[in-house]
């Protein structure tokens, strides 16, 4: 690899670790869905420090250049955290549906103690 | 004596159907002038239905937010309706009811009681790396926090409106542990720890893997490390 990109690479993982425990000192980021990305920036910082587990790597996964372990190692791990965060939304989703049938229901309920609700059938 | 809006027992339950008719029966006869609030956290079993029958009132999640959600629920109720000291027991029977009275007996002139089971004799049996992990995580919030803490993960605690306050806008972890200690403190909350009994749940079994323990240990530190980064929070002791 050569040693510009290594450079590259090196900072930009700095600086997303940075930026990422910022972000929860801020509380703009929770500390549950923090974890992964820091994962993701000590991968590559690794990545881009330790030259013989690179090499090793990239005979691996069989790539012709070492670089593109680099970048496949940070897609991969971009792939898994997209995923992650499409599980969490599901789950999200599935609450926010939850609370809003309920938000229905209960304010019906209170219409109906207030005595403004309808749709009474008629007594028979 | 306590007159009925001064303690509000809070019993964060999950699943507890089992366990939670004795809890309330036990919780009654210890404190029968307390307000006894259980919070269902989206129970899948009949534990509100049992919960009521047994007496309490109950408020249900309309799905699972773990322990830290249902404790805050309870203080948010508290804090609304104007409760001088708060009492948070565990909905699975580990917490003796009995001990209520030595809770609010250490209560004297600090805001946060804690009941350790480590203070007082030999406690009940407990798995060797969750012992471990107590004692490391204790040690730490120990140092950090400038008190002795022998209990880091006890649930069995006493407030008052101060803490109660605090902790129904900022209660961010899942279950109480070293980081809700030094959040607390770092707040500003004085505490103390009073020795108490705890058994073993009364039925039910929590298991603890290798993967699991070592995801625990990580998450902690970071935790830790997060509390100690964030700007400290403010208190109001109006």
């Amino acid at each position: 690899m050569n040693p510009r990109i290594r450079v590259m690479a090196l900072s930009l993982s700095v600086v997303l670790l940075i930026v990422i425990i910022d972000l929860v000192r801020k509380r703009r980021l929770r500390e549950e869905y923090s974890w992964l990305w820091l994962l993701t920036g000590i991968v590559v910082f690794v990545l881009a420090t330790w030259q013989s587990l690179v090499i090793r790597l990239t005979e691996l996964i069989g790539a012709k250049i070492v670089v593109s372990t680099l970048f496949f190692s940070g897609l991969m791990f971009l792939t898994a955290i997209s995923l992650h965060f499409s599980t969490k939304v599901s789950q999200l989703s599935d609450q926010v549906k939850e609370l809003a049938q309920r938000t229905a229901l209960l304010t019906d309920e209170l219409d109906r103690i207030r005595g403004s609700g309808g749709g009474e059938p008629e007594a028979s | 004596m306590t007159e009925p809006k001064k303690l509000l027992v809070v019993i964060p339950a999950y699943n507890e159907e089992p366990n939670i008719g004795r809890v309330l029966d036990e919780t009654r006869a210890a404190q029968p002038h307390a307000l006894i609030l259980v919070v269902d956290d989206g129970s899948a079993d009949r534990t509100a239905e049992v919960a009521r029958r047994a007496g309490a009132r109950v408020m249900s999640h309309p799905f699972n937010l773990g322990y830290g959600a249902a404790v805050q629920t309870g203080f948010k109720y508290a804090d609304r309706a104007g409760f001088d000291r708060v009492v948070i027991l565990d909905g699975d029977g580990q917490h003796d009811p009995n001990d209520i009275d030595r809770l609010l007996e250490g209560s004297e002139g600090v805001d946060v009681v804690r009941g350790s089971r480590f203070l007082g004799g030999a406690p009940y049996r407990i798995p060797l790396l969750r012992r471990a992990g107590m004692k490391v995580f204790g040690t730490a919030a120990s140092i950090l926090t400038g008190q002795r803490v022998t209990d880091v993960t006890s649930g069995f605690q006493a407030l008052n409106a101060v803490a109660v306050r605090f902790l129904a806008q900022n209660y961010p972890t899942d279950y109480p542990d070293a980081d809700t200690v030094i959040l607390m403190k770092r707040a500003g909350l004085t505490s103390r720890e009073v020795p108490v009994q705890m058994r073993e749940r009364l039925s039910g079994t929590a298991m603890v893997s290798w993967a699991k323990s070592f995801y625990y240990v990580f998450k902690m530190c970071l935790s830790i490390l997060v509390t100690l980064l964030r700007e400290k929070p403010r208190l109001d002791r109006a």
